[in-house]
């Protein structure tokens, strides 16, 4: 690893301050993908900027939603009371990720920020948009099993990795920006299809940071929820496919339906159209299949993940068979 | 008032960063001859800042094992390599260096992380316990007597981590049964494949209630 600055600021203001003024400054947390990536050259910041004594770790009920501070672990907030009770879904997500020892380092803000794990973008040695702009896709036309099928460009197939993103947008979740001025997304809104700048994973800017991320309550969401991850192995894995489900009956119908799925998309993916589709309708095997068809619409291989093409659509039918039984 | 220190903490920050620019092309004395007294106080002070100059080592003061150290490290040394290297403390074991075995799994103020990923500098006035400071003495920590008692590894490379792991396990209270066993301990790659033993291990040092 390269050497670097190291400067661990007392103020939310002098970290975007530094951020702003120096292009090669970067944000360390819990340093569980920035480490790595710097121990293999795949990013060489001069200046780190430790934000671990900020007080953002806090994860509390506010009017109207929950507010979960960008330095809360992993950990921290899969085993929070408050979370557990009202979005046992985020929990889910995220043990399902990574490993024990991970999550008690990983924070959210990292979490979110995290870069994609393709071995193009990891292999400085090949070429990759994401890691060095115009230098070309390897993936595409190589070895692409753990890759997107859909959002893709040319530039680039690479998917998002998180788990817990899956969940908070499925939730709705908003996020919190700090910079010159506050401000506040929706969690959809956060990161980006890779287009012609895969470069850019998200919509942050230069001078800004993560503070928190707020989720709207609503207990119909906490009913009844799936986080179905396939994976090569049981555990300590990304995803191949993972899907986040919550599920509202009532009278027989579904009034509450949330669909997100992992490993397909440059990004957290929504499955808005299956929901709505779903909505007002009966939780039946056939109705399943139907949404998950239409999730799939528009849905592309690109050789060596092509059996996404069918994992993805009978992982979001178990999926809501899963959650429909516990109804 | 908490926005009036903001305000001046970034302005240290600007001052720190021209100020150390300008004594790299003029000399001291000019440069304290230019700079207003109370000003260059303010950047000296630097209470709520650490720098660390390029290559420059930065001083960090740890508790490791129950005993206080004082150190020098270079901002890129791993709290890995800081054990292993500076304090001869080899028990801790590099497997990956990329988080992805478990072999390094160390306690940092009681919770089990990955001290390869970890930043020594970060780890500055914190409690870090390794495999070195579980026995007590001649005495065997209860869960290093289960592994020997159930066998739990062959080779013994990832024995450290996994006993480290597991002790964390048992008092985080996922150690209820053999698959929250497994779940939890999925952190910790065994590649001689012990596993069934290190299970079992676990399974009594939780039932004996000593850990
Ligand atoms: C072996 C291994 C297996 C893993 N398996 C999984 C898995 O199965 N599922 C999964 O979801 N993840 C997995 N992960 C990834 C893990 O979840 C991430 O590494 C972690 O969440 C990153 O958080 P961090 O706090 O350590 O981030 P850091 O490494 O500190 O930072 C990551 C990035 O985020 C930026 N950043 C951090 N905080 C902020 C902020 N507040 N504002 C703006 N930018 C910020 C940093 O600048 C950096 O670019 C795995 C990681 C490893 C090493
Ligand atoms: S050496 Fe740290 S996880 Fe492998
Ligand atoms: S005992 Fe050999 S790696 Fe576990």
């Amino acid at each position: 690893m390269i050497n670097f600055n190291y400067v661990k600021p007392s103020t939310q203001k002098a970290v975007t301050d530094t951020l702003g003024k120096d292009a090669t400054a970067q944000i360390i947390a819990g340093g569980t993908n920035l480490v790595d990536l710097m121990k293999r050259g795949v990013t060489a910041p001069e200046k780190l900027v430790d934000i671990t004594g900020l007080p953002l770790k806090n994860i509390e009920q506010q009017k109207g939603f929950v507010r979960i501070g960008t330095l809360a672990l992993n950990s921290e907030v899969a085993e929070s009371e408050l979370i557990l009770k009202k979005f046992p879904l985020l929990a889910k997500a995220l043990n399902a990720g990574a490993s024990p020892q991970l999550r008690n380092m990983a924070t959210v803000g990292g979490n979110m920020m995290q870069r994609t794990r393709c071995s193009y973008f990891y292999d400085t040695a090949m070429p990759c948009n994401k890691r060095k702009a115009g230098t070309g896709c390897g993936a595409l036309k190589g070895y692409n099993r753990m890759h997107a099928i859909f959002g893709t460009t040319e530039n680039c197939i690479a998917v998002h990795p998180s788990d817990m993103c899956i969940a908070l947008v499925a939730l709705d979740a908003i996020v919190v920006i700090s910079g010159k001025a506050e401000r506040r997304i929706p969690f959809a809104d956060f990161h980006r299809l890779a287009g012609t700048n895969p470069d850019k994973d998200n919509t942050l800017q230069r001078g800004e940071m993560i503070t928190a991320i707020e989720i709207p309550d609503n207990d119909a969401l906490a009913k009844n929820t799936v986080y179905l991850k396939v994976r090569d192995r049981a555990s300590y894995a990304f995803a191949l496919i993972s899907v986040a489900a919550a599920l509202d009956v009532k009278d027989g119908n579904i009034a509450a339906v949330r669909l997100a799925m992992g490993g397909v998309a440059h990004k957290p993916w929504r499955l808005t159209a299956a929901e709505n589709f779903l909505k007002g309708k009966v939780p039946s095997t056939e109705n399943f299949k139907q949404a998950a068809a239409i999730a799939m619409k528009d849905a592309k291989g690109f050789g060596h993940n092509n059996f996404k093409l069918k994992l993805a659509p009978n992982t979001i039918i178990q999926a809501l068979t899963t959650v429909s039984t516990q109804a | 008032m908490a926005h009036h220190k903001e305000e001046i903490n970034s302005e240290k920050e600007t001052l720190q960063h021209t100020r150390r620019k300008f004594f790299k092309i003029s000399t001291a004395l000019t440069a304290v001859a230019l700079i207003p007294s109370k000003i260059l106080k303010a950047a000296e002070d630097n209470v709520d800042e650490k720098v660390a100059e390029r290559f420059e080592k930065q001083t960090l003061t740890l508790e490791v094992n129950g005993v206080q150290q004082t150190l020098s490290v270079e901002p890129r040394v791993t709290l890995l390599d800081l054990l292993r290297e500076q304090l001869k403390l080899t028990g801790s074991k590099k497997g990956c260096d990329h988080g992805q075995c478990g072999a390094c799994t160390v306690h940092v103020n009681g919770q089990r992380v990955l001290s390869c990923l970890s930043l020594a500098v970060m780890q500055n006035g914190k409690k870090i316990a390794t495999i070195e400071g579980l026995a007590k003495g001649d005495d065997l920590h209860p869960m290093q007597a289960a592994f020997i008692k159930y066998d739990g590894f062959q080779c013994g490379y990832c024995t450290p981590g996994q006993i480290m792991s597991a002790v964390a396990c048992v008092r985080e209270g996922h150690a209820d049964n053999e698959d929250e066993i497994r779940q939890y301990m999925s952190g910790n790659i065994c590649r001689c494949g012990a596993y069934p033993n290190i299970v079992k291990a676990i399974t009594e040092a939780k039932q004996k209630g000593e850990v």
